[in-house]
């Protein structure tokens, strides 16, 4: 039996998970979701920023489109400090196509003009 | 002569402006002081927004880009770069900016949405010198997600509140090493799941009841010392723990920036260091309304938005037809309860039910949240946990205020 605290949602709602992975607890379906995935194969969603030229601001935030495997999460970091855009940047441009061999693409996560 | 004016451009601002908009108004001006609207969403990159609202997890400025969008689609005039100087009792606004230099504007509506601000190291006193490396939590957030800069490698947070949270993450992924996360309180003052996200991810250790009893450095952070507090949250000597570091940044809470709604003249609650409100967010000033962190720190900007919303409509139809009519009855906060959003509620102008936000003052295991007039009981509500990092909120019907006069009362009672 593992007790974990969901972070899908703000409610954060107390759960339990059995050797089974039987989970108890949780609010709504997603929970179950992540508590499985916790247990198994723990992702997150990595946001941070790139460098930009040419914008208001010298950096420009991203994240990756889909959460990625927490221990991958240093090496995402990495290939995102690789990066310099210039502007304009439009919401939800891809940045880097399949970031460390996730199949996820870090994209862009505001206008920058 | 506009119909509203919107003091701040933030989500509360945004979310009125639009509200106010769909509900007939066509003279609406929003008035921001930064240069682009959006207000703190911009800096907050992570994410966890949207997902009572848009149904979808988004980060910061994507909640703000959907609420610039829907704003781009009304007649909003907006003015940015702008500060408002002074807001009057009879409805004149008083602004300057580059652009348009000195003005002074009239209105029939004015909606406050200036949110709040953070306690700094003076408001909480802590002793030693005063070199440099000590930082508000947002202030770093902005420095690493805007402008770019790590404001240091070797880090002691103090507060648990949840930017200091999200930036113990936000350094240690820049390359910072966080060494801790101290909170004076035996609970943190942030959401559970990003003590999960944010330190337990990554190791950090969280010291609760403990606080920073000195800085040290000359130029510089060089240490911080962390103590023990007893329950009356004073230091206990011989508990000292001595951090090598070159920033602290500071998470104590945030304050509600009032200082316009104050020299509006209208009334103050102590309690949530906001305006008291009624239950439409119109103020003791007829016309002024307010909205967002401004009126009571939230945690959720997903919430701001649904306050904001109802605040835009109630302006719309303050201006369209006439002030809200009818006697009042006020909400006190019982045992367990630190206060409640609204603060009056009049009957008469609610459709079919009211929802009350407030805080509890401690952690409450299983428990039932009692409204009650005088001894009668009105209604109650069960949790299964009740934490004042995490705001609550109750649907009240309407109906049952009937035949109550006075003092309507909300507690809690653990079961």
């Amino acid at each position: 039996m593992r007790e974990l605290i969901c972070i899908v949602c703000p409610r954060g709602c107390h759960m339990r998970v059995d050797g089974d992975l039987n989970v108890t607890g949780n609010f709504c379906p997603r929970g179950e979701a992540y508590a499985k995935a916790e247990l198994t194969h723990p992702t997150r969603v990595v946001t941070s920023t790139v460098r930009i030229t040419g914008a208001a601001y010298p950096r420009c935030p991203v994240k990756t489109a889909a959460p990625v495997p927490k221990e991958k999460i240093f090496d995402v970091m990495d290939a995102i400090g690789r990066v310099t855009l210039s502007a304009p940047v439009r919401v939800g441009q891809t940045v880097i196509e399949d970031v460390c061999g996730t199949g996820v693409a870090v994209v862009a996560a505001r206008e920058m003009p | 002569m506009y119909e509203l004016i919107v003091v701040g451009g933030g989500p509360a601002g945004l979310a009125a402006a639009c509200a106010a908009w769909d509900s007939g108004l066509r003279h609406i001006l929003i008035v921001e002081r930064d240069r682009e609207l959006g207000g703190i969403l911009n800096q907050c990159i992570h994410n966890g927004f949207g997902l009572t609202w848009f149904k979808e997890e988004l980060t910061g400025p994507e909640y703000a880009h959907r609420f610039i969008e829907l704003l781009a689609r009304t007649g909003v005039e907006v003015r940015t770069d702008t500060m408002v100087l002074d807001v009057t009792a009879d409805l004149r606004v008083h602004m300057t900016g580059p652009a348009t230099g000195y003005r002074i504007e009239r209105a029939k509506s004015v909606i406050l949405a200036m949110g709040c601000r953070e306690r700094t190291r003076g408001a909480i006193g802590i002793p030693g010198t005063r070199p440099a490396g000590v930082y508000t939590a947002g202030a770093a957030q902005r420095y690493v997600n805007v402008e770019g800069w790590l404001p240091g490698r070797r880090v002691v947070i103090l507060g648990s509140g949840d930017i200091g949270l999200i930036m113990a993450r936000r350094m240690t992924l820049e390359g910072a090493k966080v060494l801790a996360c101290v909170e004076v309180m035996p609970y943190s003052g942030g959401l559970t799941r990003n003590i999960v996200q944010c330190l337990q991810d990554f190791d950090i250790p969280l010291y609760l009841s403990h606080t920073v009893t000195q800085i040290r450095g000359r130029d510089r952070v060089e240490q911080v010392v962390v103590s023990r507090v007893d329950e009356k949250r004073a230091p206990i000597p011989g508990t000292e723990m001595v951090f090598d570091c070159d920033t602290l940044l500071l998470s104590v809470g945030l304050i509600p920036e009032n200082e316009l709604t104050e020299r509006a003249g209208v009334e103050m609650d102590p309690r949530t260091k906001g305006a008291v409100v009624y239950e439409n967010m119109e103020t003791s000033v007829p016309g002024v309304f307010t909205c967002g962190n401004v009126t009571h720190v939230h945690d959720l900007v997903d919430f701001v938005s649904a306050e904001s919303q109802r605040a835009g409509t109630a302006a719309a139809k303050y201006v369209l037809h006439g002030p809200a009519a009818g006697e009042s009855v006020s909400l006190k906060n019982g045992p367990g309860v630190s206060y409640t959003v609204p603060q009056r509620v009049r009957p008469q102008n609610v459709e079919k039910a009211f929802n009350v936000f407030f805080r509890v003052n401690r952690i409450f295991g299983k428990s039932e949240i009692v409204v009650r007039a005088r001894e009668r009981e009105l209604c109650r509500f069960k949790r299964d946990r009740l934490a004042p990092g995490e705001m609550e909120n109750i649907t009240v019907p309407v109906k049952l205020l009937e035949g109550v006069t006075g003092d309507v009362t909300v507690e809690i009672r653990e079961v």
